[in-house]
């Protein structure tokens, strides 16, 4: 089985990955009862003996002591000592953190090109170390948001360093994109440069927005308070919670939005980890999600948000778990995929699903979607046998949709508002490394990108006309 | 003589495992409705075909299990071992850490070329322990990167290797609405490989055996296991042990050859689809009866019409009048959803096989000018029921079955290509426009010719 590796830099990458590491190790309690180091375990963990303070990998049977594969990256220590010294300590090897002082103070260069340019050696030590104890390396996770200096800026330098040393592993991004009220002034400086390296060296990029993780956050609050579901709400069963986990501390702010990143991230790899009928890798996804090589923007919903605890659910319940996968409340960016153009969508389902469900429900929802002329049948599936804790079955939609061209268009808008003005625009200049051009490139790509998405969406609804067939001489 | 399979990708093991399943239950059923004697041939002639018998073990299937990740084929050799009655030799088997990725270039080829010589060597290994080598049977679905990509690459390896020997690939034809989104690219890039290569093509359609389990086995919550389950049944139809001649003595040793012999007379035609009746579910068999001719009668409409199973059957598509005295090689006068064969196998199982007539089969109208109907028909028999059924009858033709759904995912591919979409997945790893063109080339070749029949 193939391994991943998870990087998680800047505070927000860090907040959600420990979330993910925390969440990953109770999915793994839930599944494995005999405690034996297996297959599954082994995509995210190492297995390693301490007696002894040693060091000593055990590639079978009985589990000694997890750690997680993964590389924690910031340039302030608030965040990584915050991790090293709850609940997860144990889970993260003191090699494999890099860390500053200082910040970077909301500044992509400073992360990009200052701290960049100051780490990479150590940054490719480390990424070696990793890779090294994997049998099979197969994907980089990376985790970041896009709006402040250090997950923005050294985010993406590693994303390129990742390109250039390991040019064969997969490059999966995590990106929490910045809101229109965001605090931090600069953060359309910071994410319009930072995608320019997205379009560039990811293979896939999972855009996030805290608006829409906000608004899934309150719906289940509301549910639960308002009495209508009473108690009977598994708890552990929440997309939000982090109950049955390390965490047992009063849960910070952010957690309960992080652990639904974190969730994505699980259900995404949970076929290539466990068993299915219909296995969906990670390579599959890539494969089967990206047309084309700059269109890789992939749009994330997960249900259902909660378990209600009768056990017998009957099938319409799990058609509605299908409906609301394509609702506009249930997906990780402000975003409404069904009034916009599909160029792929991928459905992977968990637990007790059969393939009849599937093509039940994709019948069902196909008359209301619209896809690309070109790939009318475009859906990717797949059935993974374990579902989620609390859970007896669950959908994760990715869809390569048109609708993320709102989220880039008003980027762009508000990169124009500061830019045009040259408004902070001195902070970046005068790093090291940083000219005009870096910022006209930057714009000029994803100007680029918005063209392209504009030009399939001029397609949508059109007359459709095939092209005609080979001829053949009989 | 004996039959190595070779099990690729998902899709193969798990259906090659459901198929040695249903031909071992089949063997030790005890609904056999035959002598003692004929039971005993019977078994005998399955074990050689099938299995290797080592001492004080169960049988092992001669089979190859070769995915480019571990998780099905550990769960395949671990659900036959439990079975108790057959399993699989644990040395037969290849796998690699990381799939193919949907990916029919990367199977193909990089894990191809790369892993030839192993692959090869197992094949070589299975080979050698049968006394006669009667062919091999490959699973594949052609959806997928492994199965598809790594199939046709082996396939071809196969051919390479035993040119004399004789090649079916069994084919799943995934469902139309996606199960991969590159599916069609992957479909068409199999299927002109493996014609090449490949002796025939026997053909499953996920979305007729799924309406066979929604509509006549009344499965309410299909798996792919119920998809499979029906599969193996039919394809155990076709290969477990008959009589291929009349007043045979011995049950046939060479299926895959009469197979061919029978149904391939001419390269250009290799695609082959498959019905089986009746299909019900396991407590209603008990309290249905059939008649032979019955069970001819629907068998055959099926043919003519195109029908995928026994119910649905359009009964109005009859087969032109011959009368013409100018034999025309353009069908301008055949209805156009007559489905017209160039030949039939038939393949009855069960009570009183020998007074069948099957004379309705071997009317010229409903065939090419091209073969005498004699040796365009032919019909195997044993009076080994199969699988419980008291009487059971499976159709193998080569016949314009296949002309639409192959038709359906060239278009689709073609459609797609057109727009370039996903071609850079293939390029990365050395599949270049030419090679898509000249698969579409080939196949589009193909369907003229099932066309002008």
């Amino acid at each position: 089985m193939a391994q991943s590796v998870v990087v998680q830099v800047g505070q927000c990458g860090n907040q959600v990955g420990c979330r993910f590491w925390d969440l990953a190790l109770r999915e793994h309690a839930a599944v494995n009862k005999n405690g034996i180091y297996d297959e599954a375990l082994s995509s995210f963990f190492r297995n390693v003996d301490t007696r002894g303070g040693g060091d000593g990998h055990i590639y079978k049977g009985k589990i000694c002591s997890l750690k997680a594969r993964a590389l924690l990256i910031d340039m302030e220590e608030g965040v990584v000592n915050e991790i090293l010294q709850g609940p997860l300590r144990d889970v993260f090897d003191s090699k494999q953190l890099i860390t500053d002082v200082s910040g970077s103070g909301n500044n992509w260069a400073v992360g990009h090109k200052l701290y960049g340019y100051q780490y990479r050696e150590k940054i490719v030590e480390k990424l070696r170390k990793t890779a090294e104890h994997c049998d099979c390396l197969q994907c980089f996770f990376i985790i970041h948001s896009m709006g402040g200096g250090t997950g923005s800026g050294l985010g993406t330098f590693v994303l390129n360093v990742l390109e250039d040393e390991f040019p064969e592993v997969y490059r999966f991004v995590t990106s929490v994109y910045p809101s229109g009220e965001d605090d931090v002034i600069t953060s359309p400086y910071n994410s319009v440069l930072a995608m320019k390296e997205l379009n560039e060296h990811a293979d896939c990029v999972l855009p996030i927005e805290n608006e829409s993780l906000f608004d899934i956050v309150n719906k289940i609050r509301q549910m639960i308070s308002s009495g209508k579901l009473g108690s009977t709400v598994k708890q552990n069963s929440l997309v939000t919670s982090s109950a049955g986990s390390a965490r047992t501390v009063q849960e910070k702010p952010f957690d309960a939005m992080n652990n639904i990143v974190a969730n994505l991230l699980l259900n995404l790899t949970s076929s290539a980890r466990f068993e299915g009928s219909l296995n969906m890798d990670l390579n599959e996804i890539s494969m089967n999600l990206v047309p084309f090589p700059r269109l890789h923007y992939l749009v994330s919903s997960l249900t259902p948000l909660y378990t209600l605890a009768d056990v017998n659910v009957p099938s319409r319940r799990l058609d509605q778990m299908f409906s609301d996968a394509f609702s506009r409340d249930h997906q990780l960016i402000q975003a409404d995929p069904k009034h916009s153009l599909y160029l792929a969508c991928a459905l992977l389902v968990r637990g007790n699903v059969q393939v009849s469900d599937l093509r039940r429900n994709i019948e069902r929802l196909k008359p209301s979607l619209h896809f690309v002329s070109w790939n009318q049948e475009g859906w990717k599936t797949g059935l993974c046998s374990v579902p989620p804790v609390g859970h007896s079955h669950s959908l994760l939609a990715l869809a390569n949709n048109t609708c993320v061209k709102p989220t880039f268009t008003e980027l762009k808008d508000r990169f124009m508002k500061l830019y045009k003005k040259k408004a902070h625009l001195h902070h970046y200049l005068h790093i090291d490394g940083m000219e005009q051009s870096c910022f006209s490139e930057a714009i000029s790509s994803l100007s680029d990108l918005i063209e392209e998405y504009n030009e399939l969406d001029a397609t949508k609804g059109g007359p459709r006309t095939d092209p005609s067939r080979l001829q053949i001489a009989v | 003589m004996s039959i190595v399979t070779v099990q690729l990708g998902q899709c193969g093991n798990q259906i090659g495992h459901e198929v040695f399943n249903a031909i071992c239950s089949d063997v030790h059923g005890t609904h056999g409705l035959c002598s003692k004697k004929e039971n005993e041939s019977y078994h005998d002639a399955c074990k050689e075909r099938f299995f290797c018998e080592e001492e004080s073990e169960v049988p092992i299937a001669r089979a190859v299990l070769v995915d480019m990740e571990p998780k099905v084929i550990s769960q395949t050799l671990s659900m036959a071992a439990r079975s108790g009655y057959w399993k699989y030799d644990d040395r037969s088997r290849f796998c690699q850490k990381q799939g193919s990725g949907n990916n029919w270039a990367n199977g193909y080829s990089v894990h191809g070329p790369r892993h030839k010589e192993v692959i090869m060597n197992l094949v070589q290994k299975e080979a050698e322990k049968c006394d006669r080598l009667g062919g091999f049977f490959t699973i594949m679905s052609m959806a997928g990167g492994t199965g598809s990509g790594l199939g046709a690459f082996v396939t071809q390896c196969l051919r390479d290797a035993f040119p004399t020997s004789f090649i079916l690939n069994h084919v799943i034809w995934p469902y139309g609405t996606g199960e991969v989104i590159v599916q069609n690219y992957n479909s068409v890039l199999t299927l002109s490989h493996l014609y090449q290569s490949s002796d025939a093509l026997l053909v499953h359609e996920n979305d007729v055996i799924h309406k066979i389990c929604a509509q006549l086995m009344n499965i309410k919550q299909i798996s792919f296991r119920d998809v499979n389950q029906v599969i193996a049944h039919q394809l155990g139809s076709v290969f477990q042990p008959t009589y291929t001649a009349e007043g045979g003595l011995h049950y046939s040793r060479n299926p895959l050859g009469d197979l061919m012999e029978t149904l391939v007379p001419h390269p250009e035609f290799k695609m082959l689809g498959l019905r089986n009746i009746p299909q019900m579910p396991e407590n209603s068999l008990a309290y249905s009866t059939f008649s032979w001719p019955g069970l001819i009668k629907h068998l055959r409409q099926m043919l003519i019409a195109n029908a995928k199973m026994e119910e649905g059957i359009d009964w109005q598509v009859q087969p032109p009048r011959l009368g013409s005295s100018l034999p025309s090689s353009h069908s301008t006068n055949r209805p156009l959803h007559f489905n017209t064969s160039i030949a039939n196998l038939v393949i009855l199982r069960g009570k009183d096989t020998h007074s069948v007539d099957l004379g309705s089969f071997r009317d010229p109208s409903l065939y090419t000018s091209w073969l005498n109907p004699r040796d365009a028909f032919n019909a195997w028999k044993t009076p080994r029921a199969f699988n419980k059924y008291e009487k059971s009858a499976s159709l193998v033709s080569n016949s314009q079955f296949l002309l639409k759904p192959l038709d359906n995912v060239v278009g689709k591919a073609w459609n797609m290509f057109a727009s370039k979409a996903y071609i850079h997945q293939y390029t990365k790893f050395g599949i270049e426009e030419e090679d898509f063109l000249d698969s579409f080339t080939a196949l589009e070749q193909v369907i003229s010719s099932y066309t002008i029949l």
